[in-house]
């Protein structure tokens, strides 16, 4: 039996991107704000020390950050005649857990989605018909434009200092940027980083070959910074310990470097971490929700009550907390009717792997986030006319990292241990690279989330199960640009090259990224989806999903988190300007 | 009318301390003692991390002892609700309180001597207005023979003057407005000031640092090597308003005295501070000649600075404003004693939090990654590196430290 505690204006259902950003501007903006979180409390002085905090074995291998398969996990199958089993080791994705969440593991790659991507299906039906499109591919429109979110993507881009070079600047074209990109109100906040020679090399190459390669946006700074909230940050010092580690040295942009110094000043905002939500509690009509119960590690169930429930977790818990809830309706692909879990999607990523001999490339100067790179072949950047698929990605030279443990590239045909490894890691690594494209992820019918009929996490609640695998439209996709990126590659005189195009089926022990998105989509018409253009539930007007990756009808071409975050500040817009004057449905 | 003073002199008669409460109509006089009291920094040490407003409990380590905060909330049991007016002035400007017991000086009775019998009764009025505490606090835990209080009447007449603040007519409003809150109710001698044996101040050598409590207060006068000379009076009025400017971030004690206190006051006598300080001690610059590069600490240092160091405060020393502080010229770098400079190796430090300057970046603990010979090195190394100049650090110092921190944990 849940004991009841004083009702709050907001309860936050986890700490991490979304969930600091809306706790942050709905204290400022005067309301009582709890924020509850799975996991521990994380501080960048105490929990990132640089002293210790680039420990590879701890971080990287252990996965010290993430989220223990014990504590919650789900269940996988590629198709739906198969039988879903429990993963027990997280590896084809990495779940985070704790304050700042997946804002702390990442790269600090911010890319916007171009103006195109937000009416892909309107887009695509226009320039090639619409029997362009498979009949099981289940993309549609995002129910705000590129215009709507311009502003919001800037403001987040200033939150976390965003290195890079713009390529369009209120329609007029920027030598050195994206080409590509959609219009920006300014320039990038800080400079771009500075380049490895691996990454220049790409460079050259490829605009010899007619592309226009430009600097990757880094939310890892090239210069000292001081944001829009009086939090500063320090020059990133290329250490490439980004991915699956916490920044000490205050560069790379998470919850805890950007927002949580200001939040923590608000005496109207608290935290309760390492409490878990069980789920969203709901009046007698279904329509309004009034709470949320929790359980902390003692095993009490507290219920806490608020005005305004924000589902703030990671992508993937969003669905499941939606589906134990009972709000809205369950997607069901036999009937293609329903919504929640619906138009599940990933990411599409493959690789080029090259040696060059004659060449010290010192890949450990890395950051999780540069490079140089082209957009060319993402999105409809080029023409899909008699391609055989629709979708594209941007790709290129990043050095995120080349860590001692796990960076051990060496020539084709080396022995997988002994001597003979030995010495062909120590004379390759200083001469191999690796190019990769980033791919988008279109939704299908078949791809869905669900609860599991037979696994049970430790409290009880059915598992998620996912329902997932590879089609033939991204895996053209994926031939097509790798073959582009291998011409590239070439033109940079490897001694030894090869191309790794993504080939199916999905396997879920292989680590590819952790941008798994859909499955509480945001839409135009509340058949398609479970939230409406403001990030509000259709059913139930109190609750917001304000911007997790779950909210995404489909998965572009580029890393998730820029547009996460300017859905953060686009959610909580809508609900400070306009929901809290009129609480009800916004649309 | 009449009723009401008949009854205003009925509880004066029984209860000098309802004077006080029948005040708290005064807003003017509240509000003037309010901000005394934040001048004063009162909270700093009569209230707890995370304790009841001026409720006591704070522990001050002293070279004789422990002294702990008394409560000074209105409680009467507790508190000082049953205190008169006169003890309440007489413990600030004499340092007798209640009676006539004889505070020791660890309470700055022998700065806030400066301050009038106006200022101090305002503070008063607003401590009065205060929610009274049931805290009991056993303030002196000296061992003997310091404990025994009568002892101070011997120290008090060899190292306190009592006074109000004259002011210097040869001298600016500014300065002198900057001298009364240094010398009285900033009180900043208390911590640096280098002391005598016996606990007095080194009156000849005022603010030019002292160790307390485990850590170095450095030099604040202008001395242009290991004071604040180099400091402009824009970097002081930033460094006191939020905790952090181009070169440097306030920690340890002067983080607590920047929570409660500088934070918190005008702009006005922020600048006033700033003159004043800026006008002190000039020209004595006591450069020593720095330890050679080739020295083998040196070279250590160098190495470890390298690998340990320079990601955050940089190659050049310079490191990255209001995040980590600059070492290449710093005065505290270069002070004399390097008790802060162990300190913060060793245990590492958190910078201050204010609402202007909220990052409070740390610096993390290298105890359990070098030993005293590193840290001595390394020390040495930036001590007399980028043009800096100070005697080398022995690793016997560090040892000595080591121990010293690991007992008061």
């Amino acid at each position: 039996m849940a004991r009841k505690l004083p009702s709050k204006n907001v309860v936050v259902i986890g700490l991490g991107w979304t969930g600091s950003i809306l706790s942050y501007e709905l204290a400022k903006a005067g309301l009582d704000v709890v924020a509850i979180e799975r996991g521990p409390w994380r501080d960048t002085a105490t929990d990132f020390p640089p002293s210790y905090a680039q420990d590879e074995l701890r971080y990287a291998v252990r996965l010290d950050l993430f989220l223990r398969p014990a504590q919650e996990t789900l269940t996988f199958r590629n198709k739906a005649d198969q039988t879903a089993l429990p993963i027990r080791n997280f590896s084809g994705f990495l779940p985070g857990n704790g304050v700042g969440g997946a804002g702390i593991h990442w790269n600090g790659q911010t890319w916007r989605f171009l103006p195109t991507d937000f009416r892909l299906r309107s887009h695509l039906t226009e320039r090639y018909g619409a029997d362009m499109l498979p009949s099981d591919m289940t993309i549609q429109d995002w129910p705000v434009s590129y215009d709507d979110l311009e502003p919001y993507y800037d403001r987040f881009e200033k939150l976390c200092g965003t290195s890079g070079k713009a390529g369009n600047i209120k329609g007029t074209k920027q030598a050195g940027g994206n080409p590509f990109e959609g219009w920006r109100s300014s320039e990038y906040p800080t400079p771009p980083l500075k380049q490895g020679l691996g990454a220049t090399l790409f460079a050259d190459a490829a605009r010899k070959l007619g592309h226009s390669p430009f600097p990757q946006p880094a939310s890892n700074l090239s210069e000292a910074y001081t944001n829009p909230l009086g939090i500063r940050m320090g020059q990133c010092s290329y250490c490439g310990f980004c991915e699956r580690f916490g920044c000490g040295n205050y560069s790379k942009a998470s919850p805890q470097t950007c927002v949580l110094p200001a939040l923590l000043r608000l005496p109207n905002f608290t935290a309760q971490t390492e409490s878990e939500v069980l789920k969203i509690n709901l009046d007698s009509t279904g329509k309004r929700a009034t709470g949320v119960t929790y359980v902390d590690t003692s095993g009490n169930e507290w219920e806490q009550p608020a005005d305004i429930v924000l589902l703030c977790a990671f992508s993937l818990f969003n669905v499941q907390l939606m589906l134990v809830s009972g709000i809205g309706q369950p997607y069901d692909p036999a009937s293609g009717q329903g919504v929640v879990g619906r138009n599940y999607a990933y990411q599409t990523t493959s690789s080029v792997s090259l040696i060059l001999k004659d060449k010290v490339l010192n890949p450990f100067i890395a950051t999780g986030a540069h490079g140089m790179m082209i957009d060319d072949y993402n999105g409809d950047n080029f023409d899909h006319t008699n391609l055989g698929f629709v979708g594209g990605g941007y790709m290129g030279a990043g050095q995120t990292n080349a860590r001692p443990i796990q960076t051990r590239p060496v020539p084709k045909g080396t022995p997988k241990w002994g001597a003979e490894w030995k010495k062909a890691t120590a004379e390759t690594y200083q001469h191999a690279f690796s190019l990769s494209t980033h791919g988008s992820s279109y939704s299908y019918r078949d791809c869905w989330l669900d609860l599991d009929p037979t696994y049970k996490d430790r409290l009880g609640r059915p598992l998620m199960r996912m329902t997932f695998d590879f089609h033939e439209n991204e895996l053209k996709m994926s031939a097509y640009l790798t073959e582009r990126l291998a011409e590239i590659a070439k033109a940079m005189n490897p001694t030894e090259m090869q191309a790794n195009p993504r080939k199916g089926p999905y396997d879920s022990t292989i680590y590819q990224t952790t941008h798994n998105t859909g499955g509480t989509v945001m839409g135009a018409d509340p058949k398609t989806s479970v939230l409406n253009r403001y990030c509000q539930s259709w059913d139930v007007h109190n609750l917001f999903i304000p911007g997790g990756a779950s909210v995404f009808p489909q998965n572009h071409g580029y890393n998730p988190t820029d547009t996460v975050g300017a859905l953060a500040y686009w959610t909580s817009d809508a609900i400070t300007q306009r929901y809290l004057k009129n609480p009800g449905p916004l649309v | 009318m009449i009723r009401t003073l008949t009854l205003f002199g009925l509880l004066l008669g029984f209860n000098v301390s309802a004077y006080a409460q029948g005040s708290t109509q005064d807003f003017s006089l509240i509000e003037r003692g309010r901000y005394l009291v934040t001048l004063s920094d009162c909270a700093g040490c009569h209230t707890a991390p995370g304790g009841e407003p001026f409720a006591g409990g704070v522990a001050l380590q002293t070279p004789f002892g422990t002294l702990v905060a008394p409560n000074i909330t209105s409680d009467t049991d507790t508190g000082i609700g049953n205190w008169s007016d006169d003890e309440f002035v007489s413990a600030l400007q004499e340092g007798r309180g209640r009676n006539g017991t004889r505070l020791y000086p660890a309470m700055p009775y022998t700065a806030y001597t400066k301050m009038s019998r106006d200022d101090i009764l305002a503070m008063r009025a607003y401590l009065a207005t205060v929610a009274p505490v049931h805290h009991k606090v056993i303030a002196n835990q000296l061992p003997f023979p310091f404990n025994v209080r009568l002892a101070m009447m011997f120290w008090n007449w060899l190292n306190f003057t009592p006074g109000r603040f004259v002011a210097d007519p040869q001298q600016t409003a500014e300065w002198n407005r900057g001298a009364f809150l240094v010398q009285g109710p900033g009180h900043c001698g208390t911590c640096h000031t280098a002391k005598t044996v016996l606990g007095g101040d080194k009156t000849d050598s005022p603010l030019t640092g002292a160790t307390l409590q485990g850590w170095f207060a450095p030099n604040i006068t202008a001395n242009s090597h290991n004071g604040i000379g180099g400091w402009s009076k824009d970097d002081l009025i930033q460094y006191l308003k939020t905790g952090a400017n181009k070169s440097t971030l306030a920690s340890g004690p002067m983080a607590e005295a920047v929570t409660h206190s500088t934070s918190h006051m005008k702009d006005a006598d922020i600048a006033a501070i700033a003159t004043y300080l800026l006008g002190t001690g000039k020209g004595a610059t006591d450069k020593p000649t720095p330890v050679a590069a080739d020295d083998p600490s040196m070279k250590a240092g160098a190495a470890i600075y390298k690998d340990a160091c320079a990601p955050c405060h940089r190659d050049n020393g310079q490191g990255d404003a209001q995040l980590f502080p600059r070492l290449a010229g710093s005065p505290l770098v270069q002070s004399d004693d390097p008790t802060t400079l162990g300190r913060v190796v060793l245990e590492g430090s958190r910078a201050v939090a204010t609402a202007s300057a909220p990052t409070a970046p740390a610096m993390p603990a290298f105890d359990w990654r070098l030993n005293d010979d590193q840290v001595a090195a390394v020390l040495t190394y930036i001590r007399n590196h980028w043009g800096n100049a100070a005697p080398a650090v022995t690793a016997a110092t560090i040892s000595k430290q080591r121990a010293s921190l690991a007992e008061s944990r």
